[in-house]
């Protein structure tokens, strides 16, 4: 074999890690969490729970679950023009596609003036462009398979000013993977000018893995790879710490009783005022978390697998459980 | 959960199931499992000739049928003013008849048959032993015929036996063998003898087949039966079985020529060998038969070679299968790839790329304009479809001006799934930027390459094709894609920066 077929294949195996290594980390791959956790314990009937945030915001609603407040919803296209009316009272809002995916078609504007509406990034847009991006939402560019969809126009969250520094634009969520009802793992995800304001990790937004303990941070990527500094803020990322962990805790426990879902991520804003609210919910929350966390997801799965179905824990008690196994500072 | 046992059940059904009718169909049929196999066909002419002498003239041919060893492809004639018909006789044998009002002087008639060496062979109908007949001979024949029947039957236990025996007693007392010669051929006292000593046995009329041989005769052979299976038996040498290419011409106690109104008739043979791509010997030997074979040699031309495109596309869904699954990769809507894959079969493959990055690079160009005018989804995504018409009528008008009539070939591209892809694309775009179109639309390539060339692979066309068990085992290799839980090939990259840095 010549020298640099050589060189290139070395060069190839250097970039892969053999897969019992990750094994040995219990590192969750795509495939085993489609099969043995997302099919076998979220029950196909209760997706349109989460898939619709419209009707999350509902059930929200039924069990007393904080979530931002809705303003409005505009479901036909002729109602488009009533979007004025609907906002002329809110300086800040956000619209949204009831089905989107990924963060898409998600519009925040912050303030309104005589310049027009102003965009989290600084951009200005006017109401012509507001109303085409409703338009479009109902249209079903945004969500899954084209289908058409509803608009949500919802009050504006007030960020709590501890996060001031660790993102840029944007709104720092706190993710966290609810498995039976267990807080298994958690990450805050930060923006960055590199995802363009969006807290989705494979859009260059940072990932903070958070001690299911206390809230600290553990360590911090940025696309899948290890970082120690806000790429934008040049924040230290490590000096990071969640307030109200228990209560976002309690808050992220309380929506597996709501939604029934047995894996179940959990995206939760901090409000200056409310508290921890409940952004949204996905029944098929990704696996970059693990590598925020630097640790697999596996072993935690199945310590709760194992504990069975009959240890008749409550929520309260569900939260102490998983602080007290799954902190790294044990 | 639910026990995986029903399903592991299910996939090893599927899989045995799937595997054993392949090879039922390559033991059974001879169907090979290499593409461009070729078959031995023999092309035997028989030439009629006779002297007509001026009145109605009726030949009649006895004219073989698929036989152990050899399969019967097709046959034609050759007889100038003369009507044909291939007639049935009640015994089983099949005959071609000439007729003609009034013929003078000398007449040739030609019937060509085409054999496939086939060791598979199905006759229609199994051979049927003759009915006994016996006959009385005056002496002093009687005697000296039972004498070697007497004789042989002393030192056999069966059929094949007594009738190997009876031929080397004709061999061994010569004096009686010639003074029963006196009365009748050999042959037929062998198989009155058999027939007395009660074995069904007749005389048939075979021929040697060797390539290029012309002006041959028919050579007699002793077929001897026991119940319902027979044996061949040489009549000189007492030499048992079919001889490597002999093939029966007459086999059913039938005359081979009868011709009325003509004198002086003998018919002789010629023969060439042939190789034939085992594929249009399947097709003739599936033309017209009534097997209960399911094959898709049974269709008309048309419909096979509809099917062969149809059976090709789960070996393109495999591949996205195992793409999407055992490596990660993505593709912009599930099964794109295949369909793009299909066109890029009618195109070929550079024609194909060329093709496909010029519509949908163009596509985006003027999709970003229809950005801005603000359409409903369902209107910009029809514009978009007759966009790309417009694209591809462009290229194949400006391909077959510059003289490039491979350039026509775009139009093979399913317009509407392009539509989608450009769509798609432009939204991707638009969210994630360029980034994520070239990973996305390179994935969807790529994973439409590698279905192209597996699709294309001249042996997986010929096994999909030939062998329809494949298609289980495609269905169980699937399902058990479905049910794999370990890390996907780009995971072990994903994942790496989290092993490295302890």
């Amino acid at each position: 074999m010549s020298g640099p077929l050589l060189n290139w294949l070395s060069d190839v195996k250097q970039r892969y890690v053999h897969p019992s290594k990750l094994a040995s980390k219990g590192v969750l791959g795509m495939n085993r969490r489609n099969i043995s956790y997302i099919s076998r314990y979220n029950p196909r009937h209760l997706y349109p729970l989460v898939d619709d945030k419209l009707q999350t915001k509902e059930i929200a609603l039924e069990h007393g679950v904080t979530a931002p407040d809705l303003i409005g919803v505009i479901r036909e296209q002729h109602e488009v023009a009533d979007l004025l009316e609907m906002i002329v009272e809110c300086p800040g809002f956000c619209i949204k596609p009831a089905h989107g995916s990924g963060g898409k078609g998600i519009l925040v504007i912050t303030r309104n003036d005589e310049d027009g509406y102003h965009k989290a990034n600084g951009q200005t847009v006017s109401l012509g462009d507001l109303q085409r991006h409703v338009s479009n939402i109902l249209a079903g560019l945004f969500s899954l398979g084209g289908r058409t969809d509803v608009a949500i126009i919802e009050a504006l969250i007030e960020f709590d000013d501890c996060f001031t520094g660790y993102t840029y634009e944007g709104v720092p969520d706190t993710r966290v993977i609810v498995f039976k009802g267990f807080p298994v793992m958690a990450m805050m995800r930060l923006s960055t000018s590199d995802s363009n304001g969006k807290a989705n990790l494979h859009q260059g937004a940072v990932g903070v893995g958070l001690d299911i303990g206390d809230g600290s941070a553990l360590r911090a990527v940025q696309f899948d790879r290890p970082v120690l500094l806000h790429p934008d803020t040049g924040t230290n990322l490590f000096s990071l710490k969640v307030p109200h962990w228990e209560q976002l805790l309690s808050l992220a426990v309380s929506c597996y009783e709501m939604s029934g879902l047995g894996y179940l991520g959990t995206d939760i804003v901090l409000d200056r005022h409310k508290g921890p609210m409940l952004l949204e919910l996905n029944a098929r929350p990704g696996l970059s978390i693990q590598v925020a966390n630097g640790e697999g997801l596996l072993p935690r799965l199945r310590q709760i697998e194992a504990l069975g179905n009959k240890h008749k824990m409550n929520a309260d008690q569900r939260v102490a459980f998983a602080r007290e196994h799954f902190s790294a500072k044990r | 959960m639910a026990s995986r046992k029903p399903f592991y059940l299910l996939v090893g059904l599927l899989f045995i199931a799937g595997v054993s009718l392949t090879l039922h169909r390559h033991y059974t049929y001879d169907i090979p499992w290499l593409p461009g196999e070729k078959r031995q066909t023999w092309s035997i002419e028989a030439k009629v000739e006779f002297d007509a002498i001026g009145k109605e003239v009726l030949a009649s041919l006895a004219i073989p049928g698929t036989q152990p060893g050899f399969t019967h492809l097709n046959h034609q004639t050759a007889s100038p003013g003369y009507g044909l018909s291939f007639t049935e006789r009640e015994n089983g044998g099949q005959r071609a008849e000439w007729s003609i009002r009034k013929a003078y002087g000398e007449q040739a008639l030609y019937y060509r048959v085409d054999m496939l060496l086939d060791p598979y062979a199905a006759p229609p109908q199994p051979s049927t032993p003759p009915t006994l007949k016996v006959n009385i001979e005056k002496e002093p024949y009687s005697t000296a015929a039972n004498q070697l029947l007497d004789r042989a039957q002393e030192r056999s236990a069966n059929p094949y036996t007594l009738a190997r025996e009876l031929i080397q007693e004709f061999k061994n007392q010569s004096q009686s063998a010639e003074l029963l010669a006196q009365l009748k051929p050999q042959i037929n006292w062998i198989v009155q003898l058999l027939q007395q000593a009660g074995v069904p046995a007749r005389q048939v009329h075979s021929l040697h087949l060797e390539d290029g041989r012309r002006r041959q005769e028919l050579v007699d052979y002793i077929q001897v039966f026991d119940g319902k299976d027979y044996e061949l038996f040489d009549p000189m040498t007492g030499e048992r079985g079919r001889p490597e290419n002999l093939l029966l011409w007459e086999y059913h106690s039938g005359p081979v020529l009868e011709v009325i109104g003509g004198i002086n008739s003998h018919v002789t043979f010629s023969m060439i060998e042939q190789e034939q791509p085992f594929s249009v010997a399947l097709n003739q030997k599936f033309a017209d038969n009534e097997l209960l074979n399911f094959s898709l040699y049974t269709l008309p031309l048309e419909e096979q070679a509809l099917f062969k495109g149809i059976l090709l596309i789960p070996v393109g869904v495999l591949m996205v299968v195992l793409m999407r699954i055992l490596v990660g990769l993505k593709t912009s809507g599930t099964f794109m790839p295949v369909l793009i894959a299909l066109a890029f079969i009618q195109t070929s493959l550079i024609t194909g790329l060329v093709g496909f990055l010029l519509i949908v690079g163009t596509g985006l160009m003027i999709r970003s304009y229809l950005s801005y005018l603000n359409l409903l989804l369902v209107a910009r995504i029809s514009a978009v479809i007759i966009m790309v018409i417009g694209i591809i009528a462009m290229f194949s008008i400006l391909a077959y001006k510059v003289g490039l009539t491979e350039g026509m070939k775009v139009t093979f591209f399913p317009m509407i799934i392009l539509a989608w892809t450009i769509e798609r694309m432009s939204i991707l775009w638009e969210e994630e930027g360029p980034h994520q179109v070239v990973i996305q639309g390179g994935g969807s390539l790529l994973v439409a390459v590698l279905a192209y060339l597996a699709m294309n692979n001249e042996l997986i066309r010929h096994l999909t094709f030939n062998f329809l068990g494949i298609q289980l085992v495609l269905m169980a290799l699937v399902l058990m894609a479905g049910n794999y839980t370990g890390y996907r090939l780009l995971e072990l990259k994903r994942f790496k920066p989290m092993v490295e840095d302890k």
